[in-house]
């Protein structure tokens, strides 16, 4: 497969120092100079305009994630939340959202009462170590909301 | 367009919830990544919806972004009710659409 996000040795070198030292911030040199990058702004932003003045709460939703991805190009992510998933008390959506990303969003999946069990794997693109955000939207309204941490070594040895 | 795979149980239970797992081959171009010869960006093409549907309803629904990994993998759960055909459809950004049906076997 081929390295979509970035093949630069800069930016490689520079995620490989931030995973190092926790720093947060990362230098726009690179693939992406000059583009916009997400922020947990810009998807506070995100989960505001799909939600509205909602509040979103912690709990039953889970989060499964690596603490650390080798390959930010294939990342394993699986959100499951706690719901009867009867007719009348169901899962409508999970959406993904990425604060480091170049575009905060990562995808919405729906689902019914016909799914039985509201969880969803997939795999997804990281450009750094960053915080991913996973928001459930209940079929009575309530939103409950959960976010993980993961360093990405991209190329790394797991270090 | 592309190659779909999918993999659902041969015959099930009612009311049994099991999983499906589904892949297709896809480049899933961001539109962020730059020819390096030329330095021009290459135009973003990804597959932006996947739908199931069974017994002829929407059972799953997404909706995809170019932060989805390249040859995009997915499984999710459905509960069985009766013996028919689960519908997979793939839209990709220029409208195409890959199709897939199973039969799932309702005991």
């Amino acid at each position: 497969m081929s390295v979509q996000f970035n093949t630069q040795n800069i930016l490689r070198r520079d995620v490989l120092a931030l995973a190092g030292t926790g720093v947060v911030a990362v230098s726009s040199i690179g693939l992406f100079a000059g583009d916009a990058m997400a922020d947990p702004a810009a998807v506070a932003k995100a989960i505001k305009d799909r939600i509205g003045g909602k509040k979103s709460m912690a709990g039953n939703i889970t989060l499964e994630l690596p603490q650390i991805a080798e390959n930010g190009n294939t990342v394993p992510i699986a959100v499951e939340v706690e719901s009867p998933m009867s007719s009348s008390d169901y899962v409508k959506a999970v959406h993904i959202y990425a604060e480091g990303n170049p575009a905060p969003d990562v995808a919405t999946f729906r689902f019914t009462p016909d799914s039985g069990r509201a969880r969803v794997s997939t795999r997804m693109r990281m450009i750094k170590s960053q915080n991913i955000v996973a928001v459930a939207e209940m079929s009575n309204g309530k939103v409950h909301m959960v976010k993980n941490a993961v360093k990405v070594t991209i190329g790394g040895c797991g270090g | 367009m592309a190659k779909a795979r999918v993999k659902a149980p041969k015959s099930v239970k009612k009311g049994e919830v099991f999983e499906v797992k589904t892949l297709i081959s896809h480049k899933m171009e961001t539109g962020l990544r730059k020819n390096k010869k030329t330095g021009k960006k290459i135009p973003r093409k990804i597959i932006n919806k996947f739908s199931v549907t069974y017994g002829g309803k929407e059972v799953f629904g997404s909706d995809w972004h170019p932060a989805v990994s390249a040859n995009p993998y997915v499984s999710f759960f459905v509960k069985a009710s009766a013996s028919g055909p689960m519908k997979f459809q793939w839209t990709e950004d220029s409208g195409a659409v890959t199709e897939k049906t199973v039969n799932i076997k309702v005991t």
